[in-house]
């Protein structure tokens, strides 16, 4: 019983893989997409299966096809990478808190598969993180994107049509999965989804700022927001000293 | 390969990898305000609702296949499904859809 309270290393290397299938198989029909549209944009598959092995972040690569099909320079595509992606830093910052760990180095590795899924799933579990956890997160998702790449530029298709319809819902519908649960048990977390969507919305349907920048902007506007209520309603009343 | 591919690559590995890690070295260690604990607190539930609007309504030109599969996922959460379970059920309800209509 004992082991099981501090949770031995493989027990959460498992249960990381676990909470990993969902997105290993949300990953598996955009993989399958990018491989095939990477070949249609004239990449080798060798070139589809190292961007997948070294960028690992699915938006970004869509995104640098449509621009290599431009004829965009590389320095733009780097750049564009950079502004989509640099909504990680504030999950990294945010999963840095409850996730322990001595050892510097295996955060430093980790911090590699940090995803916009892997990330929810991490940040939403009710035990503190572990970097066994983290690496069986992370690996069955990272294997799923880089074979499912690779495949999808060796066979040249993606699935039929109608289940490639179906899937894309995938991730979304397992983002939901993991919202509601704490929806349920907190009026807060509620708040905090509902005035992101809404910015994000606003943000994107206005077409003012870029997908990266938009994220970035309605998270932590509302994160701030709703901390900020929330301290002024839990301020004593009177102007006394504390 | 193409060596300018691989470069791009390289580089696009790069500034990606970095936004990640950033954190994790700079802010090790160190001890937070409570404001901004708090702050990075709510950030997990704030980015959940900003990829999932607008996001879901674009899946398909259809509006109402989001929508639907929304209905769906948020439905079969709220009965206390387990993650995966929420997501093939809602593949499965948008199957259904998708050969109907």
């Amino acid at each position: 019983m004992a082991e099981l309270a501090v949770g031995k290393p493989s027990g959460e290397y498992r249960k990381g893989l676990q909470s990993g299938i969902s997105i290993a198989i949300g990953y598996a029909p955009i993989a399958l997409t990018f491989g095939l549209l990477a070949k249609t944009t004239g990449l080798s598959i060798g070139e589809t299966a190292l961007m997948s092995l070294l960028v690992f972040a699915g938006a970004a690569q869509y995104i640098s096809l449509s621009l290599l099909s431009l004829g965009t320079g590389i320095f733009e595509i780097v750049l564009t990478t950079f502004i989509v992606n640099i909504r990680h830093f504030l999950m990294s910052t945010s999963l840095n808190e409850k996730w322990e760990d001595e050892q510097a180095a295996n955060k430093v590795i980790l911090s590699f598969g940090i995803t916009d899924e892997t990330f929810s799933v991490a940040a939403v579990r009710e035990e503190k993180v572990t970097s066994g956890y983290m690496l069986g997160l992370i690996s069955v998702s990272y294997a799923s994107w880089v074979i499912c790449s690779g495949l999808g530029h060796l066979i040249g298709a993606s699935l039929p049509q109608t289940l490639q319809e179906s899937m894309s819902v995938a991730l979304y519908a397992m983002f939901v999965g993991l919202l509601v649960p704490s929806m349920k048990k907190s009026a807060k977390v509620v708040f905090l989804a509902a005035i992101a969507a809404c910015f994000n919305t606003i943000f994107t349907l206005t077409n003012t700022l870029s997908t990266g920048w938009a994220i970035v902007l309605a998270t932590l506007l509302s994160a701030v927001i709703v901390e900020w209520i929330e301290s002024v309603k839990n301020r004593p009343r009177g102007h006394g000293h504390e | 390969m193409s060596s300018q591919i691989v470069w791009m690559i390289v580089g696009m590995a790069a500034v990606t990898y970095i936004p990640r890690l950033l954190p994790f070295v700079l802010f090790k260690g160190k001890e937070l305000s409570g404001f901004v604990q708090g702050i990075l607190k709510n950030v997990p539930y704030a980015t959940l609702g900003a990829l999932i609007f607008p996001g879901i309504l674009f899946i398909n030109e259809d509006l109402w296949f989001g929508l639907l599969g929304a209905a769906a996922a948020f439905f079969a959460a709220y009965l206390g499904a387990n993650v995966i379970v929420v997501v093939l059920g809602s593949i499965a309800v948008l199957s259904v859809y998708s050969f109907i209509f």
